[in-house]
């Protein structure tokens, strides 16, 4: 799960770590407003979606005063920005974070993470701070300290000395440091984050560390620890077909294509998507309906595909094992009768009951193609939606 | 042979008397593997399914001599499920529940690190030696007994391919659901080796997906060790960077983890690439025939190499 950078920021804080002064507004007086009580001669307006490469698009402005702050709010709410992580469709800005310039001297990079191959969190920095850090791991890795930590003793203030001083940070510096990196990883631990990266972390004027930027991910499978970061979730982040598909429980991510697959199990379901490109066709969605769907698991997953105007032809890959074919057949068939299907439905199913979810569609009076393996399932619906293109 | 698990696998089932543990574990019976005893605390001393059921793991393993545990207790009590049955010294441990947290697993790898305990898993089908045993939740039925290997961190994905292999009349040694979570215990190259030593199996298939590196890991051990032919594919060669494709493990990060680098690195193993999922049985049939004649120029041969490739010709 995503949160905005002033979440983030917030429960940092909460965990020891240095952040600068700021509040988040939703319109533009209340961006003058908070400028006033900050006080400081610069103050920083921050569009707050869930992607980076925000200041490049123009989502992040400095203001001079009070009144400039309200004027750059006003321009920046409601904008709607394009960056590398947002895709061509951009993101409405709907709210800003204001918050006190500092006296930079130097960005430093910090991140935790789970490394997959080890099975460990590992801390990272990198003097290289306010870059792409993927461009670093990529260009000049050595650039890049890391720090393995063993989750039974914890991260421990050696380490962050050795990352403090591999940074080049003086002496006073690494003693604030110390604590700092240490708050970073309590905070990992306690809120079951997959991810938390400060870029940068900044060092200013008068030597003091502070995390200027604040990306947090949870992890979702332990979001059931922590039934408080339920309010942190903004939907008006999420694809709208996407938070529906959420509400049963139903694993769905939208595409830019024209077929609809409905499928069991997430390794089937992108291989779905697979073979539907190389037969010359474009994928509408991933959608996993899970191991053991009910009839009204499938229909609800039908009423979310056929929501997108996109799609021009379904393709329904079933591999049952507990999921039986007769009850996805009947899922099918229901869904059909209700939702009055106007593209065609491909289906293909192996696996239990496959014989009587075959009478099931060929007795129902509809029209559904069926299809003999993925490979005619996938020609078949890309024929049905106007062929390749 | 098969590797893992054979007629002589003694399995406790943890959550025995649980939805779906109790489901599988009919289904299991049904397909013929020893499951000797039941764990559900509180429960201990009654019987289910006519298995009987303990109170702990230990209880279970002293009573009834059993030496592998399959676990479908919900996310929150699995890793303490697991450290539970590597308490009790099982050599191995299947676990089958999706949505495990990830530092759960961080503390349950460190601990497996110091023990004699083999996982498979989270968030995974489980582990079959067709006509043998089955543990897990995949359908028995599709299954053949026969000289291939299959490794996967996929459920349906690889009953598809299982399904694709059985129909050209190609068996299974042992297939293997290595889970789809980013810290499983027993990874691709684990499998790999295991087949690559199993006289019984004489070829392997690897299906794989995005997110990851665990794939390029296994190739670069084939491309060194194997000499049994390896067929290959990699799901989510469509998928978009950025997002979680249902699997918590598939995700493409920061540019790392595409089906690209992963094609890659396994062509440069030798490994007989699909595009098409619904090559695969196709692609090993092939493969099988032609390991002779398919001997890789680049690479050292094993001793041993020349007679698995003699049993496969014999085959076709």
């Amino acid at each position: 799960m995503k949160i905005h950078e002033y979440q983030a920021k917030g429960i940092l804080a909460k965990f020891g770590v240095p952040v600068p002064r700021g509040e988040v507004v939703f319109k533009k007086d209340e961006a003058r407003a908070v400028a006033q009580r900050l006080g400081t001669s610069v103050v920083v307006v921050k569009a707050q979606i869930h992607a980076g490469g925000r200041g490049k698009a123009g989502g992040v402005k400095l203001a001079k005063s009070p009144d400039d702050a309200a004027t750059l709010a006003e321009q920046i709410l409601g904008m709607k920005l394009v960056t590398p992580q947002t895709g061509e469709e951009g993101r409405i800005v709907r709210r800003l974070l204001i918050e006190e310039g500092l006296d930079i001297k130097r960005e430093l990079y910090l991140g935790i993470l789970v490394d997959r191959a080890l099975g460990l969190p590992i801390f990272m920095a990198s003097a290289a701070g306010g870059m792409e850090i993927e461009e670093v791991a990529k260009d000049r890795p050595e650039a890049i300290l890391r720090e393995k930590i063993d989750p039974a003793t914890g991260f421990q203030p050696y380490q962050a000395r050795k990352l403090a001083f591999g940074l080049g940070l003086t002496p006073e510096q690494v003693g604030a440091a110390v604590p700092f990196f240490q708050a970073l990883y309590r905070a990992f631990i306690e809120t079951d984050a997959s991810m938390i990266e400060i870029n940068p972390c900044v060092v200013t004027g008068d030597g003091k560390l502070v995390a200027l930027d604040a990306k947090v991910t949870f992890d979702d499978n332990a979001l059931y620890r922590h039934p408080e970061f339920k309010d942190l979730r903004d939907l008006e982040e999420e694809t709208p077909l996407e938070v529906e598909a959420s509400k049963f429980k139903l694993n769905y991510i939208k595409l830019d294509g024209d077929i609809a697959c409905m499928v069991n199990g997430a390794g089937l379901a992108m291989a779905t998507m697979d073979i539907i490109k190389l037969s010359g066709g474009s994928p509408a969605n991933f959608l996993d309906v899970g191991g053991g769907a009910s009839e009204e698991q499938v229909k609800n997953a039908f009423r979310i595909l056929l929501s997108d105007p996109n799609v021009r032809a379904v393709f329904v890959n079933i591999f049952g094992g507990i999921l039986r074919c007769d009850v996805l057949a009947s899922g099918v068939v229901n869904a059909a009768k209700e939702l009055k299907f106007k593209v065609p439905v491909v289906v293909r199913m192996e696996g239990t009951n496959v014989t009587q979810g075959k009478e099931i569609l060929r007795d129902s009076g509809f029209n559904f193609a069926v299809a003999d393996g993925m490979k005619d399932g996938a020609e078949k619906v890309v024929k049905l939606a106007g062929g390749a293109r | 042979m098969s590797v893992l698990v054979d007629k002589n696998t003694r399995l406790i089932v943890q959550g025995i008397t649980g939805r779906e543990g109790s489901f599988h574990a009919q289904q299991m019976l049904d397909y013929g593997t020893k499951v000797v005893a039941g764990v559900t605390p509180g429960k201990g001393g009654t019987k289910h399914l006519g298995v009987p059921v303990f109170n702990t793991v230990a209880e279970a393993v002293k009573a009834t001599k059993a030496n592998v545990s399959v676990i479908f207790v919900p996310p929150p009590f699995a890793a303490d499920a697991i450290l539970e049955a590597m308490d009790a010294g099982l050599p191995l441990v299947i676990c089958i529940t999706e949505g495990v947290p990830t530092l759960d697993m961080v503390r349950v790898a460190a601990a497996l690190k110091n023990s004699r305990t083999r996982l498979i898993g989270p968030n995974c089908p489980g582990i079959i030696s067709p006509g043998k045993c089955k543990i897990g939740i995949m359908p028995g039925s599709i299954h053949k007994q026969g000289n291939v290997g299959v490794v996967s961190r996929s459920g349906t994905l690889t009953y598809e391919a299982v399904d694709q292999l059985t129909h050209l009349g190609i068996g299974q040694s042992t297939c293997i659901g290595i889970g789809g979570d980013p810290i499983i215990g027993t990874s691709f190259l684990d499998a790999i080796k295991m087949f690559n030593e199993d006289r019984e199996t004489h070829a392997i298939v690897l299906i794989g997906e995005i997110g990851g590196n665990a794939e390029e890991v296994a190739a670069e051990y084939i491309k060194k060790h194997v000499r049994k032919p390896v067929v290959g594919f990699i799901a989510g060669q469509t998928a978009p960077p950025g997002r979680r494709m249902g699997h918590a493990g598939a995700i493409i990060s920061g540019g790392q983890g595409t089906a690209a680098e992963k094609y890659k690195a396994m062509r440069a193993a030798g490994i007989h690439t699909v595009q098409s999922p619904a090559e695969i049985g196709h692609t090993m049939a092939a493969a099988l025939g032609k390991s002779k004649s398919k001997a890789k120029p680049a690479a050292k041969k094993k001793a041993g190499a020349g007679k698995s490739k003699k049993v496969a010709q014999k085959k076709k």
